[in-house]
């Protein structure tokens, strides 16, 4: 009879496998092989080859769902965050969605409004992932209406082939209403409205032996978005209750978040400003962590992501989550086709400037052994005279003709580095980049790119002008739609100590053959900062071989 | 008890028989787009499984920062009105670009002067369902929500393979 049994779950297993639902995926492997090279500074891992792989599965059927990824590391390729190691189950969720209600157990990202709350993701290039393993639940209730519950814990780092989770616990709910959805009044009218709340709490056993702290530390807030005809507003504020933590020494100060956004686009033309507050909003499941550990909320920075590589890697900022306040304003002009600027085929023109401060904080003068432990006051929006980032920066979209394309791009970029650290140099790094593009289309199928970058670092007060000028220059040949091939040399000309005026060249080729791509490269790459979002990866210097496959299913 | 395992059996048989009837027209190595809820640059919910509603669809995953995204984007609006002349066709722009970036979206579209469908995916939901490493991937969806083709790249040349897959989709 027991044989009976087994036989009926294997044949129901079958009707399973039989049934067809929807199967999508994906993978990607990186394969490094590194070598000694003392001229830059990089190390030869004693295994010599590093390895990390991931693979996504997802399964649909009707309403039902379910999820996994697989990660391994063996070991952890250079730059990677150091947590990570073995083989093993990384994601795995169940669940089940209709028009009304939508249940995840296990494992989810999730993001409240602009994340200045909660938000959990993961960015595999950067080695980031803080999602929450526990329970979602997603309603609808009604047309434009969302209503979103969440409870569980956060993924700290994967070692020896399984999740280990942080030591607090974190739930929250959210609701947005998009009123033109909604109410009949406001159907097809020129003005539309959404409108959001979000309630986020923590909770921490209080082991500490000096202070007493709470247990349960809430963050709460609303938002609004505002469209009519090309107008648009939208914003948000976040308040966060008395959060002692490592980062905020332990000071019972409250918390802020602001966002603001005010844009007018129409075609041809758009137009933005943003402004943000930022105030003691560090926010993590585990109040002794720091760095990218356990964080609970997203503050992302405000300012454009470059994506030329010295722009990119060299000098990028990230929020300062103990207090900021920065502005940013953007915009994009298409001078149309037929006109003297804009020639046989437009020309774009985008300006962009950001810029971000030190807040005001006036300091209650009490000693920090007074039981209240509220030390400063401020005030959202209010700024000091401290600079902590500058970028002014455009460029020119311009096709000439049939075969001629290019794009001219210059930065003014301004960083404290006393407070960004991203090198060893003393006070304001103040870097000027200059990058031409052109892509000249042989034929049909063959393409030519090429790239020159300048950066040219002034000296600062303290005499410093950190690692000094650079040059970088690209090629790149494509064969469309299968191959490519680049070749791309950065030279450190300028740097004040002569033995580290180094050349850094590195070959790339490329296959592609629908969702499938084969990259292999080889060659010096400098150490950098690899950003997404405003999170940052300090990546070292190395000097080898590198390859990487993707895949989607 | 034998009688009931029997009866089982049976059962288990004719459904399994149904449940591949009943997806007949599907082979094992099409994947269907699946329902992610999204936003458009306004706050709209869409849902990703009923972007084929009106016919073919080009689904483009790319953002403010990805230089190749945005080349495959432009070179597409040179032709996209005589696309959908001649095949019905809506692109779809899946903009990947999180909170940072998420507010310039709409200023690059509209400065571009795209005719585009944008939708946001900001915490990558969509992205991650669809099965996207990085950034540009473009797939090609029939009417029914199968797709026929994905290309995870953009050279200048990509945009003529797209092109002719679309027309052998609309020649069916």
């Amino acid at each position: 009879m027991k044989n009976a049994h087994t036989l009926l779950v294997i044949l129901l297993l079958s009707q399973v496998s039989f049934a067809q639902g929807n199967i999508t995926g994906n993978m990607e492997t990186v394969f490094q092989y590194l070598n000694e090279d003392s001229i830059i500074n990089a190390k030869q891992p004693i295994q010599k080859g590093l390895l990390n792989s991931y693979m996504n599965v997802f399964y649909t059927q009707g309403n039902f769902k379910a999820g996994m990824r697989f990660e391994s590391y063996l070991p952890r390729i250079q730059g990677y965050p150091n947590r990570f190691d073995g083989t093993g189950i990384g994601m795995r969720y169940v669940g089940y969605q209709n028009d009304f209600v939508d249940v995840t157990l296990g494992t989810f990202y999730e993001q409240f409004g602009s994340g200045l709350a909660l938000r959990t993701y993961e960015d595999r290039n950067l080695g980031y992932d803080n999602l929450l393993d526990g329970m979602r639940i997603v309603l609808r209730p009604g047309k434009g209406v969302v209503v979103k519950g969440v409870y569980g814990t956060q993924r700290l780092s994967f070692q020896q082939g399984q999740i280990v989770h942080g030591a607090g616990l974190v739930r929250g709910t959210d609701a947005e209403w998009h009123l033109n959805e909604g109410l009949a009044i406001l159907k097809d009218k020129k003005l539309d409205v959404v409108l959001g709340a979000s309630f986020v709490s923590k909770f921490q056993e209080d082991d500490n032996p000096e202070w007493i702290l709470p247990q349960n530390v809430a963050s709460y807030g609303g938002r609004l978005k505002l469209t009519y005809g090309n107008f648009y507003a939208d914003a948000e504020f976040i308040q966060k209750g008395q959060d002692p933590s490592s980062d905020n020494q332990y000071i019972y100060n409250n918390g802020h978040a602001a966002i603001f956004n005010l844009r007018y686009t129409k075609k041809g033309l758009g137009i933005l400003l943003s402004g943000k507050s930022v105030d003691n909003m560090s926010f993590r499941s585990d109040r002794t962590k720091d760095l990218q550990d356990l964080l609970i909320n997203f503050l992302p920075s405000l300012n454009k992501t470059h994506t030329y590589n010295l722009v990119a890697t060299l000098y990028p900022y990230a929020t300062q989550p103990m207090g900021e306040v920065a502005y940013q304003a953007d915009v994009l002009y298409t001078f149309k086709k037929g006109t003297k600027l804009g020639g046989k085929y437009g020309t774009t023109l985008g300006l962009n400037f950001s810029t971000t401060y030190r807040p005001e904080q006036t300091l209650n003068g009490i000693d920090l052994n007074d039981s209240s432990r509220v030390v400063y006051h401020t005030r959202p929006f209010g700024l000091s005279d401290s600079l902590y980032w500058q970028d002014i920066n455009f460029n020119i979209t311009k096709k000439i003709n049939k075969q001629w394309s290019g794009i001219l791009s210059f930065y003014d970029i301004k960083i404290n580095n006393d407070v960004v650290k991203v090198s060893d140099a003393q006070g304001i790094i103040h870097a000027r980049i200059a990058v031409l593009e052109g892509t000249y289309k042989i034929n049909t199928h063959h393409a030519v790119r090429w790239e020159l970058q300048g950066m040219w670092v002034q000296k600062n007060a303290a005499g410093s002008n950190d690692k000094g000028n650079w040059a970088t220059a690209l090629v790149e040949y494509t064969i469309s739609p299968g191959w490519f091939f680049s070749a791309m040399n950065q030279y450190n000309y300028g740097n004040a100590d002569v033995s580290k005026r180094v050349n850094y060249p590195i070959i790339t080729c490329g296959y592609i053959k629908d969702a499938t791509r084969l990259t292999v490269s080889y060659g010096r790459q400098r150490a950098g900062l690899f950003c997404v979002g405003g999170v940052c990866r300090p990546v070292p210097a190395n000097n080898g071989l590198m390859i990487n496959l993707t895949h989607s299913f | 008890m034998k009688k009931l395992f029997l009866l089982l059996l049976a059962g288990t048989f004719s459904l399994t028989l149904l449940a591949q009837e009943g997806t007949a027209e599907t082979t094992l190595n099409q994947k269907q787009v699946p329902s992610v809820k999204l936003v458009d640059m306004k706050g709209k919910a869409i849902n990703t499984a009923e972007l084929t509603a009106n016919g073919p669809v080009i689904i483009s995953f790319w953002a403010t920062w990805c230089a190749p995204c945005k080349k495959e984007l432009n070179t597409i609006h040179e032709v996209y009105d005589d696309w959908v002349a001649e095949t019905g066709v809506t692109l779809v722009a899946i903009a990947i670009d999180d909170e940072k970036t998420k507010s310039q979206v709409p200023v690059y579209v509209n400065g571009k002067a795209w005719d585009y469908t944008v939708l946001m995916d900001p915490n990558w939901d969509f992205k991650r369902a669809m099965g996207v490493n990085n950034v540009p991937h473009t797939f090609l969806v029939d009417k029914n929500g199968f797709i026929v083709y994905s290309h995870n790249n953009y050279a200048p040349g990509d945009e003529e393979k797209l092109y002719q897959e679309l027309l052998k989709l609309s020649e069916k």
